[in-house]
This record gives structure tokens, sequence and C-alpha cells, in this order.
């Protein structure tokens, strides 16, 4: 059987990955016209005047004000959102936020309070059958069947999805994986990473256009994480609906089009990643000399340590400081340029109980 | 094949079976207890055929049952077949709900498109089969020490009475495996609950040996009617009539099915 030589050096045939995110082109980069020919080829139970350019009908996933609580424990607090079919969807939030709970919901695995939820259109408390065929999870929990060997438990899985005798899938799953040569090996001897691919094959084995993936990556080496999203990536690509929850704020921003942050069971910002990083987009030079240029004095945000924060409009402006600098034979101990990234977004918004500009706007993007 | 995973392959209905979700996780259930065999098929029987060895070679001359028409080794053997199907029905499907909570794969199955119905029959129906086929062990192995039973008396009772007895226990094997979190209140349901009724049901001694108060006590033991029903099949005698035997087990066994259903359905201590 000829099979697929897409994979990352990481998952194909145990070859060393030594490439970071540069292999890993996110989804948003993926042409418009190849994603929507996948989804159409993987959704056939969409309705077809939703399928193609623009808007797409259906949602992948929708939310719509679904509260649960455990006991005095408020964990989700009248969530609403939705996600369109092929999106790469990041759901971030400190621990106890909710994440979990909220994909839990979607599996079925919690009842919500109130609200309801939808895969590919399906209720997933009364249509609870077609929900769980749209949807696959890989759960944070490295968990198996220690009885069976790698093969088994995918063909079992596939099983409680009443598909049978689908070795010929099964096969091209392991060797995408990696895992063709661990096939008949008992799920006990398998290392932790090759567990983890494992569930992502069960995740996968019964063709799902949703899946979710809770925090995939905690606890995996660098190597395997790397090439584990360049994995998800491909699936996206392929038509994919991908909801992610991490830990890994540079993976969410290199990877997902749309980004959700939770906290203590409410979306404080949901948004393009772009437009989340708008509001509080800046540019800080961080200058540790003797003092600052006079026409500086004005840019200067704070002390840390000995360096001063300096605010710059664009790039270009170093440039105009730099000029400054020499014009005062002021001598440069150190200089260091940043711009504002997810995790300092994240930190703001998760930080403080006042919402922000970027948790408003983001809420009624939804 | 293209560089693609042919995602489409499935959802197109290619490989649509006339097999539904359940019947691979009944397949499960079966494959798991069939896999350590020794352990769950050949060691109850070892243990019932020492039962019988003891008590028969203890008791034989000084027990009369039936008033004198049946052996007492004889009485005995269709006990312990039914205790082992009884005990291995409970067994089977209360230690591998408790064994996939506390491993975590449970969540395998919740995820799947897998209705309560479903998940209620494959655990139940593989229970039962677990606990005839050591029953039919038992009763193999015990026929050395009384061949009269090759023939049993009336059959269709024997296993009306073997798929009945299976069935109650292993529900009562799926209430426990659902509401037990730890294995310690498994073992606490099991010896506290299980094993007297169990013992006290007849399996080594006709009821109508046992003073007035205990005799009556007996009657309120709806294991008591189990194994005097299974019995009746071996003998054609019984301390009750056989019909009795048969609607209180049919009830127990009705009732069983509506509340373990209904515990299923809800997700009790499964789903939050």
């Amino acid at each position: 059987m000829k099979v697929g030589c897409w994979l990352p050096a990481g998952f194909a045939r145990g070859a060393r990955s030594t490439d970071g995110y540069s292999c890993c082109a996110p989804a948003a980069l993926f042409g418009v016209r190849e994603r929507e020919k996948a989804l159409s080829r993987l959704s056939p139970t969409l309705p077809a005047s939703g399928r193609g350019k623009g808007a797409l009908m259906t949602s992948a996933v929708e939310f719509q004000a679904v509260s649960r609580r455990f006991g005095e424990l408020q964990a989700l607090d009248d969530i609403s959102f939705t996600i369109a079919p092929g999106e790469f969807f990041g759901l971030l939030g400190p621990n106890g936020a909710g994440k979990t709970t909220l994909i839990s919901v979607l599996g079925g695995l919690v009842r919500p309070n109130s609200g309801r939820a939808f895969v590919m259109g399906h209720d997933v408390t009364t249509d609870y059958l077609n929900s769980r065929r749209q949807l696959g999870v890989v759960p944070q929990e490295v968990v198996f069947d220690p009885f069976l060997t790698v093969r088994e438990t995918l063909r079992f899985q596939a099983g409680y999805f009443g598909l049978y005798r689908v070795d010929d899938w099964i096969d091209e799953i392991l060797h995408h994986l990696g895992l063709s040569d661990k096939a008949d090996k008992n799920m006990r001897t398998l290392s932790g990473g090759m567990k983890r691919r494992v569930l992502i094959g069960q995740a996968l084995v019964h063709k799902p256009p949703v899946i979710v993936l809770d925090e995939p990556t905690a606890g995996v080496d660098v190597e395997l994480r790397h090439a584990l999203w360049t994995f998800i990536s491909r699936l996206n690509k392929e038509g994919h609906t991908i909801l992610l929850t991490t830990h890994y704020l540079r993976e969410a921003e290199t990877l997902c089009d749309r980004i959700a942050m939770l906290k203590s069971g409410r979306v404080v910002a949901l948004d393009h990643k772009h437009r989340l990083l708008s509001p509080f987009e800046m540019i800080v030079a961080r200058l540790t000399a003797a003092r600052v240029p006079d026409a500086w004095q004005t840019r200067v945000r704070r002390m840390e340590g000995q360096s001063f924060l300096i605010e710059l409009n664009h790039f270009e402006e170093l440039e105009t400081l730099l000029a400054a600098l020499r014009a005062d034979n002021i001598p440069i101990e150190d200089l260091q340029v940043e711009q504002t990234d997810l995790e300092q977004v994240f930190l703001r918004l998760t930080g403080s109980d006042q919402e922000s500009p970027a948790a408003n706007s983001g809420g009624s993007s939804s | 094949m293209n560089e693609r995973m042919d995602f489409a392959a499935v959802k197109t209905g290619e490989k649509k079976s006339w097999q539904k979700p359940w019947h691979m996780l009944f397949y499960k259930e079966v494959l798991r207890f069939w896999r350590v065999g020794f352990q769950t098929v050949a060691a109850p029987v070892v243990t019932a055929l020492l039962y019988l060895l003891i008590f028969s070679h203890v008791l034989e001359s000084r027990v009369s049952v039936f008033d004198g028409r049946v052996s007492y080794t004889a009485f005995l053997v269709p006990g312990l077949v039914m205790m082992s199907v009884l005990q291995n029905a409970f067994a089977n499907t209360s230690s591998s709900l408790i064994q996939s909570k506390v491993v975590g794969n449970m969540i395998f199955l919740l995820l799947a498109p897998i209705t309560p119905w479903g998940f209620f029959l494959a655990y139940v129906l593989a229970g039962v089969l677990r606990g005839m086929v050591v029953g039919l062990g038992v009763w193999l192995a015990a026929l050395y020490f009384a061949p009269e039973l090759w023939r049993p008396a009336a059959l269709g009772w024997v296993i009306v009475f073997g798929f009945l007895g299976g069935a109650i226990l292993a529900m009562l094997g799926v209430i426990a495996g659902l509401w037990s979190e730890k294995f310690d209140q498994l073992a606490t349901f099991q010896n506290f609950i299980i094993l007297p009724l169990t013992f006290l049901s007849g399996v080594f001694y006709s009821v109508h040996s046992l003073p007035g108060f205990w005799f009556k006590v007996s009657h309120l033991n709806p294991f008591f009617y189990i194994i005097d029903g299974f019995r009746y099949g071996f003998f054609g005698l019984s301390d009750v009539s056989p019909w009795l035997n048969l609607a209180i087990v049919g009830a127990v066994c009705a009732g069983l099915t509506w509340g373990t259903w209904a515990l299923v359905a809800r997700g009790w201590k499964l789903r939050n």
C-alpha cells in the first residue's frame, strides 16, 4: 500500500525531527480554496448549500448559553460561541477555568444545567448518537486498555462507532502516526509518547469532522510536540475542525485561527488572534543606559531595574531612538525589542476581574 | 492512494455493517475474561470442586435431602454450579466497570454512540456468558462425583434459571461497578451483600432442614428461588413450586433490568 509522505520526520519511521514551528504551517496560511474543497469532501452530511465559499452553513461546534455548576463552583457561566467548519480554534485559560468541562459537554461527559451544545448541527443531548459520530476527542490523560494491543485498541474503538472490518484504514492511521511497527504490541509496553499517538488514532478512527484535543502536548517532549502539531495542522488542512485547549500559548498563537479565553467559567475574550492582540499591540524597547535622550522622556513607560521601557509606534522608530542616543552621546549597555504576544494578552485578561476592550469586542464577535 | 489520509471512505458508508456498536463492546467484554481464562474460568471451577469434595466427604452420610430420594453429593452439585454462575456473572461486570473507571478508559465508551440499552446488554450478556461457561465447567467436572446428573430431569428449567440467575447477578455487578469508586467499595458490596445472600440461599442445604425462623428468613432471599428453581431442573424436586420460583426470579430480573437500565441511561456515576 502506498502511503503518504507528508508526515513530519518525528512521526515517520522513527526519524528525528529537528525543525520547529517552521514546519508547522499555521492553518491560516493554507489556501482557502484548498480547505473548502477538503471540507466538502469530509463533510458529506452537511447541507450542500452550506459548502463552498464564504459563510459556512452549519456550525461545526456551537454553544448556546451553556452553564454548569458543581456545588458552589460555577464551572461554566453562560458560554455562547460558535466554531465554523474547518476552523482551528483555541481554547485557553488557567487551571480550573472550565476548558475541560466545556469540551466534556460536547462529548456528553458533562451535562449542562442550562443551555445547549451542538456538533455539526446535532444537539449533544437530544441527538447524542449523531453528535458523537461527528466528534473525535483526544483526552488530556493518557488512558488505555491494558488488555489490548495497539491494533485491537483501534479496532475496538472503530467498532464502538459501528465500523467493522476497517483494517485498511487502521493500517493507514498506524502508518501516519508512526505506529506500524507497534501495531501488535500490548499498550502497556508503549512509551508515554507512543500511547499519546494511539489516543490520537482512536479519535480519528471513525473519521470525525470535528476533533477536540484537550491539552494533547502536556508533558510531551519537544520533538513529539512539534510532530503532533504538524500532524494536527495537516488534519485541519484536510478539512477537519480542530478545537484545541492548551497551556502553550505560543502554540495557540501559531496554530489557531480564533481563540477564546476562559476565566472562572466565563469567556473573557474571543476573537481572531490578530484582533485579540491588536488592542494590546505595542513594541517596547528595553534600553539599558545611563539616561534617555530628552526628546524620548515622554515615551518612557517605566523603569525595570536599570532598564528603561520605551514605547515605539513601529519598528522604524528604533532608528530614530538610536540616532538620538548617538546624538546625545549616550552609550548603550543593552537594547532589546519586544512585541506583545498572546501570553501578555492572556495574562492581562485572566489576571484581572475587569473585562478588557478585547473581551468586549471579542464577545460581540462570536 | 494519494498523499492524504482518506477520511471520506467511511463517511460514504461503504463499510456499513449490520453489527452495532454494542456488539463490539460485548465482544471485548467476552475477550477480556477469555484471555485470562485460568483466572476467570478454570480457577472458579477448581474452587467449586474443592467445596464439593470437602462438603460431600463430610456430610454425605449425615444429611438427608428430599426425603432421601437424592444423595447429598448430587444435591450439592446444582447448588455449586449455580453459585459459580452467580459469583462469576457478578465478578465479570463489576470488575470490568471498576477497572475501566479506575484506569480511565471508560471515557472511550462514553464518547462513543452506544445507546444505554447497548451498554446494558453488552455488559450483562458478557457476564451471563462467563457465569454459564464457569457453571458448565463445574457441572461437567462434578459428573465424576455424581454421574447421575448427566441427564437433568428438565433441561429447560436448568437453562432458564441459569440465564436468569446469571442476568440478575450480572446486573447487580453493573450496579456495584457503577456505584464503586474504589476496589474496596466493590469488595464491600461483594462480601457483605452478594456472598451472604449466596451462601444462605440453600446452596449447601435444603431450607427444610432449618429451624422455623430461619426457614422463613430464607424465603426472603431472592437467591434461594434461583437455586431452588435451578435444582428443580436437575431433580424434578424443589423446596417450593418451580412456578413460584420462576415468578419471583422473573420479577426480580425484570425489576433489576428496569433499574439498571435507568441508572445506565442516567449516566449514574459515569457522566456528570
